[in-house]
């Protein structure tokens, strides 16, 4: 297995013959299914926490997310297996796998709509309501990701309103908008407010972030409408219909739910946005396109993502850590993303990475120097925060040439 | 009436039909796209990089 960058390699997705994995693959079409179960979570959580009277009950989402998938990654290791040629043409239109999403979206509310019953309806310590608030986030974090999938399907009608669903649970309706022609496109450049810079921390990171996604998003969807003739403020926009979803949800539960709604509601979508920071934080940072004579960037390489390979989070995650053949092919769907050689990897799954990006200390001492070696000590090939380019120039920086 | 593939994600442009949801309404000929036009469809191939098909039949 390697796991070293050569940078003078070209990165390749790693092609299986049929027999290879074949089992695995196969089964791997019912683990999606399965890891649904991360999405009942809540309600069995709730419904120990109501019986035992026991509010911790109400963190369990929270903590398996990361805790637990964390441990799962380590038992389960990687997945060496790549789908076939063959299997990918059989498998990548089969509406089974965009039915397994289908069914997760309304799965999501449920989860959020269930803890707000329990949280208004029984008496709880704030740090139970907290665990709860949060767990509720897990489930917008997962919307975004699901939201994330269905969104680049720009041509089926069902997925692109699955979509709006997924999203509108944590009010990040401008997402695909924002993401497909505007992350996609600026992608590991330093114009990207979606793509994170060496040096910067996730606390920086966020402020240009949310601010950044938001304005792209918008004027993309105003151009798409002054082309159609149609004013920003026309039903056709697609921020405005998701916000309508949002609202009107979040409107309903606090009519039901009473007030306390108001911080519950806030921090599952505040959780939502930061899970999303956090993904956008990890995915490619430091990592930077080259400027071509023409003035534009090289087009995105598989080099220009980081990738873990690790089996139970890429399930959950719909192969969201298969990132670079994301990038290479954005409309290709989860089920037949290709894990390559030779492209930056990180050590651990994503979820326990979005942990190491709290800690900014540690995080630039585990991938400042896996940016150093991927740049090849060249630190003017690196995506730099300008306020740290001094520092890491001086650390990093061995090209005198 | 010409049509145009995006080589990355097999997107086919059909001036016959258009790009209706981006704002380029059905007959809008390939020369009336402006340069920065982006694939509907991946985003990350543009209008330069379109490759005309041959007409078939």
């Amino acid at each position: 297995m390697e796991n070293k960058f050569e940078p003078n390699m070209l990165a390749a997705a790693r092609s299986n013959t049929p027999s290879d994995n074949s089992a695995w693959i196969a089964s791997k079409k019912y683990c999606y299914a399965l890891s649904l179960i991360v999405l009942i979570l809540p309600l069995l959580s709730a419904y120990y926490a109501v019986t035992s009277g026991n509010g911790l009950w109400l963190w369990g989402p929270f903590v398996f997310l990361y805790a637990g998938i964390t441990l799962l990654d380590k038992f389960f290791g990687d997945d060496d297996a790549n789908p076939s040629e063959t299997l990918v043409e059989e498998i990548k239109n089969q509406a089974y796998y965009k039915y397994v999403l289908f069914i997760a979206v309304p799965m999501l509310w449920l989860a959020v709509i269930v803890l707000a019953y329990v949280v208004t309806q029984y008496e709880w310590s704030w740090f139970s309501f907290l665990g709860a608030a949060l767990s509720g986030g897990i489930m917008a974090a997962s919307g975004v990701n699901i939201g994330h999938e269905l969104g680049h399907k720009v041509n089926d009608k069902g997925q692109q309103l699955a979509a709006q669903l997924a999203l509108a649970l944590s009010g990040y309706g401008h997402f695909v908008i924002e993401h497909n022609k505007g992350h996609h496109k600026d992608v590991a450049t330093p114009e990207d407010p979606a793509s994170s810079r060496m040096g910067e921390s996730i606390y920086k990171f966020v402020l240009r972030e949310i601010p950044g996604a938001f304005r792209r998003a918008r004027a993309l969807e105003v151009a798409r409408l002054q082309r159609l003739g149609k004013s920003e403020w026309s039903m056709q926009n697609e921020i405005i219909q998701t916000a309508l979803i949002t609202i009107t949800a979040y409107a309903l539960m606090l009519a039901f739910f009473g007030p306390l709604m108001i911080p519950f509601l806030a921090i599952v979508a505040a959780y939502g946005y930061w899970a999303l920071t956090s993904a956008n934080y990890i995915e490619h940072y430091g990592l930077l396109r080259k400027k071509e004579a023409n003035g534009r960037y090289e087009r995105c390489k598989p080099q220009h993502s980081w990738n873990s390979n690790h089996k139970v989070s890429n399930l959950f995650l719909l192969h969201l850590q298969r990132h670079s053949d994301h990038h290479a092919h954005p409309t290709r769907p989860y089920q037949v993303l290709r894990d390559y050689n030779n492209v930056p990897k990180l050590h651990a799954g994503y979820p326990w990475m979005y942990i190491l990006a709290l800690f900014p200390k540690v995080w630039f001492s585990v991938m400042d120097p896996k940016v150093a070696d991927w740049a090849q000590g060249d630190m003017n090939n690196v995506n730099m925060d300008p306020v740290a380019k001094d520092d890491r120039f001086k650390r990093y920086h061995r090209k005198t040439l | 009436m010409a049509k145009f593939e995006c080589p990355d994600c097999a997107y086919i442009y059909d001036e016959d039909k258009g790009a209706a949801h981006e704002g380029y309404p059905a007959g809008t000929l390939w020369a009336d796209i402006p340069e920065d036009f982006p694939c509907p469809d991946c985003f990350v191939r543009d209008k330069p990089d379109f490759i005309e098909i041959a007409e078939d039949k």
